[in-house]
């Protein structure tokens, strides 16, 4: 089988024993038939050092733990195929987070964000029997919606984030909201829309985009975010 | 006072739209003005004065600067929001700025209608 040594830069700080970040220069054989994925390239590397530190857990891209930021642009490691990767492969924590350890952020600000748009169902009518029945139109509109898995590659990309993480809701945030807003079981549309329109929690989107750029469900939080305006107008005039 | 994270304002839809607005009027009047000016060829400072002389291109021109600075009010206060952290120091720069724009605003009137 074809092996080849792969060059990677990774970003390493450790707070218990390093004063500052710094970039570590390591290097693994890579056997393109079986390591396919960035992914089972770092569990090699963690097998050849095993203080590197990251998030990892079904290694197929429905838990977004392994987001992280790769030559440059936030990704999952689990669906980034390795031989699309140019060298040396610089690894980064997700930008504007701050970090715990290595490639680990603290992700408490995201799901702060997450968590105000109330991410779930509010109907006060009784529930029926069965469950609540949708019609396959009404289902449609959550296509493209339902399918984020929080992995906060598109909010850690996004400048208005970076400037107010603690008070622009941000993409994957926008996104949800949109997801039970767009819900025709959901009752509370007109709260949800009241609690958003600021110029903050909203309306620091300037359209820059980055969120669809790296969205690795191939989402498009910006379309979401029209489509939020796009009601209060509906509402406004 | 404890310094809580405080946001809801609830406003920012009517400036949006109006930026959209105030975009299209002046992207409708950049057309307009440069046909008029093909059409006319000033070329002494007469020629250009004529240009703003009517009632019409008085009233396009005044629309189009009121138009240009809401935009701009809408813009450079978003560069406020996004970059000048603390809240007394982003009250004075919005403050300044809106008191900039008016004074534009006056002046503009002023030269728009000594012609």
């Amino acid at each position: 089988m074809a092996t080849r040594n792969m060059q990677f830069k990774i970003y390493r700080y450790d707070p218990d024993k390093d004063n500052a970040p710094y970039m570590q220069d390591i290097s693994v054989e890579v056997d393109d038939a079986t390591d396919r994925k960035l992914l089972d390239v770092l569990t090699k590397l963690k097998a050849k050092d095993d203080t590197l530190s990251y998030r990892r857990s079904c290694r197929e891209g429905i838990c977004g733990s392994d987001a992280m930021n790769i030559n440059g642009k936030n990704g999952l490691a689990c669906l980034t195929e390795i031989k699309d990767l140019k060298e040396p492969v610089v690894l980064r924590p997700l930008p504007g987070l701050p970090v715990i350890r290595d490639l680990i952020v603290d992700m408490t600000q995201f799901f702060k964000q997450y968590h105000s748009i109330k991410p779930y169902l509010i109907n006060d009518t009784p529930p029926p029997e069965r469950e609540r029945l949708q019609s396959p139109e009404d289902r449609e509109e959550l296509n493209g919606l339902y399918e984020c898995i929080l992995c906060a590659c598109c909010s850690t990309s996004c400048p208005s984030f970076w400037w107010n993480p603690d008070k622009f809701v941000g993409p994957a945030g926008l996104l949800n909201a949109y997801r039970f807003i767009a819900d025709t079981r959901d009752q509370a549309t007109n709260e949800r829309l009241d609690n958003l329109e600021d110029p903050y929690r909203l309306f620091r989107c300037h359209t820059i985009m980055n969120c669809v750029d790296v969205c690795p469900k191939g989402l498009n939080p910006t379309r979401a975010i029209g489509k939020i305006k796009e009601m209060m107008v509906r509402r406004a005039v | 006072m404890v310094n809580r994270i405080v946001v809801g304002a609830h406003y920012g839809l009517k400036d949006w739209i109006i930026q959209r607005a105030t975009a299209i009027i002046m992207a409708l009047y950049t057309v307009l003005f440069l046909a008029v000016v093909g059409a006319v060829g000033p070329d002494t400072f007469e020629a250009w004065r004529g240009i703003f002389a009517g009632g019409f291109m008085k009233f396009m021109t005044f629309l189009f600067f009121i138009s240009l600075f809401y935009h701009a009010w809408i813009g450079v206060r978003d560069i406020w929001m996004d970059y000048a952290k603390p809240d007394g120091l982003r009250l004075i720069l919005m403050i300044a700025t809106a008191a900039v724009l008016v004074g534009y605003a006056g002046w503009a009137v002023q030269i728009l209608w000594r012609m």
